[in-house]
C-alpha cells in the first residue's frame, strides 16, 4: 500500500486491518508514536492524516491509502520542540509526541484557552499541563516575533 | 558559575521531544517472541485443573513447575510470601498462573487456556478481614489525661479509595538470555529490587542483569511491580532459549497491578476552647490485598503522618493493614501519607468548625514550630516550616476574605497543611547504606547512580549537583543509563531521596574527586593519569535515633512543608465538583532546578486534584471493573484547575544545597483542600472521591 510518509512516498506491506499506530511502530520503524491506551482515550499516538490529527490507534491501515501521514518523526517544529525542552514540557516523556502533534495544529494567536481545549484529548499525567501550555505559547510567541 | 537553583535544559529533553527516546515497547531484538499472563478469574480458591484448548506448537508454556531447581516461587521483596506463578492457592483475581509466548501475538492472544477452581469465599472489607499484614502503634504522652484536659472532643472518619497510577506508558520489560542467565530491559523505577527478585527465582548463583529503558511514569507504580514481570519474562525466555517481550495493554495493567491502598482513618480529637489540641486518637486502617508486598511500610509512613503537622502532647496512633482478597495494593507517591493526611486536615476543619474558629486559626494556633516534638518524639530544628507555608498560602490568596466573600455562591474555598518526611523512615537509610560513583571520562564526568530518571529529572538534577560541586560545566557531566552490572547500588528511586540522598553522596563523589584533581580540569586529569572512578556509601546524619520496636525517634531527616488552598465551584444540578484554582506553597530546602521542582508540584497537585474528585475505581467481586482511560479518568487539561506554584526554601543542613526531598509532597494536599472547600459550601462529606453521586448524598443529608 502507497501513502505519504513525513514527506516521502512510501510503500508499505502489513494487513489492512492492522492499527496505523502498529504499522507505524513496527513496519516503518517509527517508534516515537506511542501507545497509552489502545482506545483512543489518551492521544499518545495522535498523528496527522492529511492534514487532519487522528488517533493512530484507532485507525485501520487500509483507512491511511494514499494518505499523507506525519508523526513526531516528521513534525518539524523545532521551535515548538525546543520550547518543551526548554519549559520542562516533558517531565517521562511519553505524551510529549502526541501533545507536539496536537500543538503543531494550533495558531499562532492561540490563547491558553484554545490550547487548553485543543489539548483535551492529550492525557499527561506527569506535568499538570501547565509546563506544557508554558511551552506552546512561549514557541508561539518566538514564532510570530 | 552557578547551575544549582537555574533551570538548565533537561539531559533527556532531546530525545523526549523529538520522539527518539527509546521505552520498552520501542525496542526489538531479533527472535524475539511475545509474553502474554493467564491469570486468575477467582478472588478466592484453589486451582484444580488447567487445560490447554489450543494447537501448542510454537508456543512456549510455563507453569510454577519451570522455576528452577536453585531457585524459589517467591518474589522477594519485604516477606517472602507472593509467588510468581500460583502454585494452588489463588488469592484474588488477577493472580498470574499459566505464562505463554509466541512470536506471533495474535495468535498468542487467541489461545484459550481454561482453568478449573475450587471457589472459596472472599474477603473484601479490610474491616471484615481476620488477618493483618502488619499492625503498629505510636504513643506519647498520656492519651487519657489529654482528654481530661479537653473542653471539647470531636470525632470523625474519613475514607479514602484506590487510586490508579495511570502512568501513560503501561508496564512493560523485555527478558534476553544471556551468559546462562537472563538480562531485563524495562520500564522500570528501582533496578536493584529486579535483581533481588531475579536471583530469588532463579537461585542466589544466576547471572541477572538489569537495564531501565526511558521509563514513561512511575509514581511508586513501578517500584514493585516490574519484578512479577521480569520474572515472568525471564521464565520465559529462558525456556523458549530466546528473548521475549512482556507489555501489559492499559486493562491489564489496571486489573492486576498495584494501586494505592484504601483507608479509613477514625479521629477522636480533644481540644480546648482556645483552639489548643490535647489528645489526638488515631485509627489507621489499610487494605492491603492479598500479599504483604509493601503495605508494612506504607502503614508506617502512612501512621508517622497521621497527627499531621501538629503539636500535642497526648497521641496514640494505631495502625494496621489487613489482608483482602483484592491484587496487592502497592507504592503510590505519598506511600500512605495522602491517606492519613486527607484525615487529618479533614478533620482539622470540623475541629475549627466545632469551636466556631476559621480553618486558619486552628492551624496557626497548632502547627508545628522548630523545638516542638512530632507524634513519634522527633524534636523539630530550623528547618520546619508549617507556619511560612500557612501564612504565605493565607496571604497570598487573601483566604480570608475570600472566603467570607464566596459565602452563599456556588464557589467554596478550602486549604490543607501538610508535611512530608524525606527519605526512608527512621533507620531506613542507613540499613540501605546507598551507593554512589562518578568516574572520569575524556571530557568530564560521568555519574553512575541506580537511581532512575521516571520523567522527575533525575538525570539533570544530579548533573547540576555535580557541576556545581565540580566547578566544570553542566555540559560536561554525562549520566550512565542505569545497568546494575556497571552502576552501583543507590537504593530505590522512591521515597523522595534521589536528590536529597543520592545527590547528597554524588556532592561528597564530587568533592573527593575535586580534592584529587588539583588544578586540573576532569579531561586533564584522565588524559594524564588514565581512567578513575569514585565511589562514595551513604552517611546519615549522626544524630537519627530510632527505634523500629516503639516507633519512636527521629522517623525522617527532615520534612518538606506545604499548603494548599483549593477553590471549587459545584455545579448544582449535577453535583459535579469542578476545581478552579489551586494555590500551592511548598518549601522544598533548596530547588536544584527551579523548573523541575516546580514541574513536580504542578504533577503531584493535578494527581492530588484527581484522587479527590474524578479517579474513582470500582471494585466489584474483587476485580476493578472500570479498567480503561475511557472508565478510569484522569485529570484533563480542562478538568485541572490553574496553578500557583510558590516554592520556598529553608535548606535542610544534610542535603546538596539546602535540597530536602520533594516529589511525594505535593500529593498531600489537595484532597483535603478539594474537601474542605465543599465543607465551606455547606456539603459535609468525609470521602473521597468526591463523585456526583457522593456529593448529591451529602447535599441530601444538609
Ligand atoms: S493509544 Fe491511541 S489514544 Fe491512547
Ligand atoms: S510527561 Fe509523562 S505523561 Fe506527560
Amino acid at each position: 500500500m502507497r501513502l505519504t510518509l513525513n514527506g516521502a512516498v512510501t510503500d508499505v506491506e502489513a494487513a489492512p486491518g492492522r492499527r496505523l499506530l502498529d504499522v507505524l511502530r513496527e513496519e516503518c520503524g517509527l517508534t516515537g508514536t506511542k501507545e497509552g491506551c489502545g482506545e483512543g482515550e489518551c492521544g499518545a499516538c495522535t498523528v496527522l492524516m492529511n492534514g487532519q490529527l487522528v488517533v493512530s490507534c484507532l485507525v485501520p491501515f487500509a483507512q491511511a491509502e494514499g494518505a499523507e501521514i506525519r508523526t513526531i518523526e516528521g513534525v518539524g517544529d523545532h521551535a515548538l520542540q525546543q520550547h518543551f525542552m526548554s519549559e520542562a514540557g516533558a517531565q517521562c516523556g511519553i505524551c510529549t509526541p502526541g501533545m507536539v502533534m496536537t500543538a503543531s495544529t494550533l495558531s499562532r494567536d492561540a490563547t491558553l484557552e484554545d490550547i487548553r481545549i485543543a489539548l483535551a484529548g492529550n492525557l499527561c499525567r506527569c506535568t499538570g499541563y501547565e509546563a506544557i501550555y508554558r511551552a506552546i505559547q512561549r514557541a508561539r510567541a518566538a514564532t510570530s516575533a | 558559575m552557578s547551575v544549582v537553583g537555574t533551570s538548565v535544559a533537561r539531559k533527556d529533553g532531546i530525545g523526549k521531544a523529538t520522539g527518539a527516546a527509546k521505552y520498552a515497547d520501542d525496542l526489538s531484538i531479533p527472535g524475539m517472541l511475545f509474553g502474554r499472563t493467564v491469570r486468575s478469574t477467582i478472588p478466592c480458591g484453589r486451582v484444580k485443573r488447567i487445560r490447554y484448548d489450543f494447537d501448542t506448537t510454537g508456543f512456549t508454556i510455563v507453569d510454577r513447575r519451570d522455576i528452577p531447581l536453585d531457585g524459589r516461587n517467591v518474589v522477594a521483596l519485604i516477606e517472602d510470601d507472593q509467588p510468581f506463578l500460583v502454585e494452588r492457592d489463588v488469592r484474588h483475581v488477577a493472580e498470574p498462573i499459566v505464562l505463554l509466548a509466541h512470536a506471533d501475538r495474535e495468535k498468542l492472544l487467541a489461545a484459550d487456556v481454561i482453568i478449573e477452581y475450587e471457589v472459596e469465599p472472599p474477603v473484601f472489607d479490610p474491616e471484615a478481614s481476620t488477618e493483618s499484614l502488619k499492625t503498629l502503634t505510636i504513643d506519647k504522652g498520656h492519651l487519657d489525661a489529654g482528654f481530661a484536659q479537653a473542653d471539647v472532643i470531636v470525632e470523625g472518619t474519613y475514607r479514602t479509595g484506590h487510586q490508579e497510577h495511570v502512568y501513560i506508558e503501561p508496564n512493560g520489560v523485555i527478558a534476553v538470555p544471556e551468559d546462562g542467565g537472563i538480562a531485563i530491559f524495562g520500564s522500570i523505577q528501582c533496578p536493584f529490587y529486579v535483581v533481588k527478585a531475579l536471583k530469588s527465582l532463579l537461585g542466589p548463583k544466576a547471572h541477572v542483569r538489569v537495564v531501565q529503558t526511558e521509563t514513561g511514569g512511575g509514581f511508586g507504580g513501578k517500584e514493585e511491580y516490574p519484578s512479577m514481570i521480569a520474572g515472568h519474562a525471564t521464565l520465559l525466555a529462558l525456556k523458549a532459549g530466546l528473548p521475549v517481550k512482556i507489555v501489559y495493554d492499559r486493562t491489564e495493567d489496571m486489573i492486576a497491578t498495584t494501586k494505592r491502598h484504601p483507608s479509613i482513618v477514625r479521629h477522636r480529637t480533644g481540644v480546648k476552647r482556645d483552639g489548643t489540641l490535647v489528645a489526638m486518637d488515631v485509627e489507621v486502617i489499610l487494605d492491603g490485598g492479598a500479599y504483604i508486598t509493601l503495605s508494612p511500610v506504607v502503614l508506617s509512613r502512612g501512621c508517622i503522618h497521621a497527627a499531621g503537622p501538629y503539636r500535642c502532647d497526648n497521641v496514640r496512633i494505631r495502625g494496621r493493614a489487613m489482608l483482602t482478597n483484592t491484587p496487592p495494593n502497592g507504592a503510590f507517591r505519598g506511600f500512605g501519607a495522602p491517606q492519613t493526611i486527607f484525615a487529618i486536615e479533614a478533620h482539622m476543619d470540623r475541629i475549627a468548625e466545632a469551636l466556631g474558629v476559621d480553618p486558619v486559626t486552628i492551624r496557626e494556633r497548632n502547627a508545628l514550630v522548630p523545638g516542638d516534638t512530632t507524634a513519634t518524639g522527633q524534636r523539630l530544628t530550623a528547618d520546619c516550616s508549617a507556619l511560612p507555608v500557612l501564612r504565605e498560602a493565607v496571604e497570598r490568596t487573601d483566604f480570608r476574605r475570600k472566603r467570607e466573600a464566596l459565602r452563599g455562591t456556588n464557589r467554596g474555598i478550602g486549604l490543607s497543611l501538610f508535611y512530608h518526611g524525606s527519605g526512608f523512615t527512621g533507620s531506613g537509610e542507613l540499613r540501605l547504606a546507598s551507593k554512589a560513583a562518578l568516574e572520569l571520562t575524556d571530557h568530564g564526568v560521568r555519574i553512575l547512580v541506580s537511581s532512575t530518571e521516571i520523567g522527575q529529572g533525575t538525570r539533570t538534577m544530579h548533573a547540576q549537583i555535580v557541576a556545581e560541586t565540580l566547578g566544570i560545566p553542566y555540559e560536561d557531566v554525562d549520566v550512565a543509563q542505569p545497568d546494575t552490572t556497571l552502576v552501583p547500588d543507590s537504593g530505590p528511586t522512591v521515597a523522595s531521596r534521589t536528590c536529597m540522598v543520592v545527590g547528597r553522596i554524588l556532592q561528597r563523589c564530587a568533592e573527593d574527586l575535586k580534592r584529587r584533581l588539583g588544578d586540573l580540569t576532569p579531561a586533564e586529569y584522565y588524559r594524564a593519569h588514565g581512567p578513575f572512578t569514585i565511589v562514595r556509601e551513604h552517611e546519615p546524619p549522626g544524630w537519627i535515633q530510632w527505634d523500629d520496636e516503639t516507633y519512636t525517634g527521629d522517623a525522617y531527616a527532615t520534612y518538606a512543608w506545604g499548603c494548599d488552598v483549593v477553590e471549587v465551584e459545584l455545579d448544582a444540578d449535577t453535583c459535579e465538583v469542578r476545581p478552579l484554582h489551586l494555590t500551592a506553597v511548598q518549601e522544598v530546602g533548596k530547588a536544584i532546578h527551579p523548573a523541575l521542582a516546580r514541574g513536580q508540584i504542578e504533577g503531584g497537585s493535578a494527581q492530588g486534584i484527581g484522587y479527590a474528585i474524578v479517579e474513582h475505581v470500582a471494585m466489584r467481586d474483587g476485580v476493578m471493573a472500570n479498567a480503561s482511560l475511557t472508565n478510569y479518568t484522569i485529570p484533563t487539561t480542562l478538568d485541572t484547575p490553574a496553578m500557583d506554584i510558590v516554592l520556598l526554601e529553608n535548606p535542610y543542613e544534610d542535603g546538596p544545597f539546602g535540597a530536602k526531598g520533594l516529589g511525594e509532597l505535593p500529593m498531600d494536599g489537595p484532597a483535603p483542600a478539594v474537601i474542605n472547600a465543599l465543607r465551606h459550601l455547606g456539603v459535609d462529606l468525609s470521602e473521597i472521591p468526591a463523585t456526583p453521586e457522593r456529593v448529591m448524598s451529602a447535599c441530601g443529608s444538609r
